[in-house]
């Protein structure tokens, strides 16, 4: 396990009397890329604006670099990048402006600040609209701009809050492997609702819901705790799908097996392992003692969507119970 | 320093960029014209000095510069633009008064706009150009006055509109305390002390001493510690929305 970069210790975050963070312990170390995952209100944007000193904390506390965020801000912000919720820029900038403010505050001077500048548009792609003003641009310009900003010092430690929102999918790539490749030598943490962005770039996925950790580890490890994990869908017509179904239902390792009509006239059924089986083998074996007219079979490696939804609804169907 | 100067460039600058800054200087001339010539009889005066239009400045400042404060951290806070600069390594205080010093600068520069007065009086007669050097500069400092009373509040709250009533109420407040009739409402019962202690708060009282064409240290330090005042308001008001 490398230094840890980000040490959270015990944060909390108090608004009146609703705890929007309510005790968070993380350590994100160089290399790492960390997934942070909750529904909306979970305290996701709260945990970053804290770590980041937009925030104080009502308890606990944030070191980055070894900076604490109470006492020496100046010194950990200088280390950090930061996208804000929404990309804020000045409107009536543009973004050639704009960047060489930010290099200015950043302490980037003469060609240092010029090669910092060119290195973070041709990584955002912003060529083209340099010289307009920020608040004309797309959505998915100005989130480059943000973007730009925040890497522009090359930080060690960088904190986006939903960094490929408002993105086409071509740009979403683009910003994804953009990542990709700056991970190695830093410690990020990137906020998101898009579960598939947490199997393309993060090495670790935590799940917050409201106000606390409840769920950290790999993108593997969650899979794994999906009912799906190693399930096995098959896709047939559906007059085999009957007889199919009872023949998958006896095999000694499965579970279940769910049933799902689709178009056409084609059924996809989903046999479930019990725990620690591996389905694929048996299957395979039964496919090829029978007749069917076989259209598709697939091995799912389980279902991020799924893991959330499971650990976050508990989790308020818990509270509201406890509550009634 | 370097920093104050960087928060300075970008936040001057950024009046030219939209029509607030021509806007804002075309009102603040023709209202100065309007009140010199119209309201102050600035011919019929026969005089050749320029006291009737410093007199109006006061009244002036207190709607105007509400207008150009309101925006200073109102702004910042609604568009987000706020998260961004307090997370940049730059610390409170430098973005405080870089602020605060572009605005400052922004009136200065309508203020020097008004120049062609200047031609005019020396033009009908030869009037004492060190006192209205002077008047200049106590018109200015007390502009800087109502600047920082508008930034502090203006870093209390996300709206802008609200900014700009409660600027007006306060600077109305610091303004008139000097006015006569406040004055002899308070002369009427209170001991002397209790009514230069008034008085002294008032921006017309320190501004009037140095249109008369002495800059006392007294007026100049008055000026100073207001700015220097409000403006730790300032850096409170965004301490506290920090700690939320």
């Amino acid at each position: 396990m490398p230094a840890p970069m980000i040490e959270i210790a015990g944060l909390t975050k108090q608004f009146g009397t609703i705890a929007a963070v309510a005790g968070i312990d993380l350590k994100v170390g160089k290399g790492e890329v960390l997934g942070f995952l909750g529904p909306n209100g979970a305290g996701k944007s709260t945990t970053m604006k804290m770590v980041t000193g937009y925030l104080a904390p009502s308890g606990g506390s944030v070191r980055v670099c070894g900076h604490d965020m109470a006492t020496d801000a100046i010194a950990a912000q200088r280390v950090i990048g930061y996208l804000p919720e929404g990309a804020p820029a000045y409107g009536d900038m543009t973004p050639r402006h704009f960047l060489a403010f930010i290099a200015e505050v950043r302490g980037l001077r003469g060609d240092t600040a010029k090669k910092a500048i060119a290195d973070a548009v041709a990584g955002t792609e912003l060529d083209p609209v340099l010289d307009q003003p920020i608040e004309t641009l797309s959505k998915g310009f100005k989130r480059r701009v943000g973007l730009a900003q925040a890497i522009m010092h090359d930080p060690a430690v960088l904190i986006m809050d939903e960094p490929t929102d408002g993105l086409d999918p071509n740009q979403k790539h683009a910003v994804r492997g953009l990542i990709r490749k700056m991970a190695p030598e830093k410690a990020i943490i990137v906020s998101t609702h898009l579960l598939e962005e947490v199997e393309a770039i993060c090495t670790r996925a935590v799940i917050i819901d409201r106000g606390r950790v409840v769920a950290d580890g790999t993108p593997a490890d969650l899979l794994a705790r999906s009912r799906h994990h190693n399930a096995v869908t098959i896709t047939l017509p559906e007059g085999q799908a009957a007889g199919a179904k009872a023949k998958l239902r006896a095999l000694p390792g499965v579970a279940g097996v769910d049933e799902t009509p689709l178009p056409g006239g084609l059924v996809d059924l989903t046999a479930f392992p019990k725990s620690e089986v591996v389905l694929a083998e048996e299957i395979s074996r039964l496919i090829a003692g029978e007749h069917w007219s076989l259209k598709k079979l697939h091995v799912e490696s389980g279902r991020l969507d799924e893991v959330f939804r499971a650990i976050t609804t508990h989790d308020a169907a818990r509270a509201r119970e406890s509550r009634a | 320093m370097s920093q104050v100067w960087t928060i300075f460039k970008r936040e001057f600058l950024a009046y030219f960029a939209t029509p607030l800054a021509y806007v804002f200087i075309v009102i603040f001339l023709i209202a100065m014209g309007c009140f010199t010539f119209y309201i102050g009889q600035f011919y019929e005066n026969g005089v050749a000095d320029l006291s009737v239009f410093f007199s109006y400045h006061p009244w002036l400042y207190l709607f105007l510069v509400p207008a150009l404060s309101m925006r200073l951290w109102a702004e910042e806070r609604r568009s987000g633009t706020m998260e961004l600069l307090l997370t940049l390594p730059i610390p409170l205080w430098a973005t405080v008064v870089g602020k605060f010093l572009a605005a400052w600068a922004f009136t200065g520069v309508a203020l020097a706009l008004t120049f062609p007065i200047w031609i005019t009086v020396n033009y009908l007669g030869s009037p004492d150009n060190g006192v209205i050097l002077a008047s200049y500069i106590g018109s200015f400092l007390m502009a800087g006055g109502y600047l920082s009373i508008g930034s502090a509040i203006s870093a209390t709250t996300g709206n802008q509109v609200i900014a700009f009533v409660v600027s007006v109420v306060v600077c109305f407040l610091f303004t008139v305390s000097g006015a006569p009739f406040v004055l002899e409402f308070f002369r009427a019962w209170a001991p002397f002390a209790v009514v230069s202690a008034v008085a002294s708060f008032s921006f017309i009282t320190h501004f009037a001493s140095i249109t008369q064409g002495v800059i006392d240290l007294r007026d100049i330090v008055y000026f100073f510690s207001l700015i220097a005042l409000f403006l730790a308001a300032n850096i409170v008001a965004i301490d506290l929305k920090k700690a939320g």
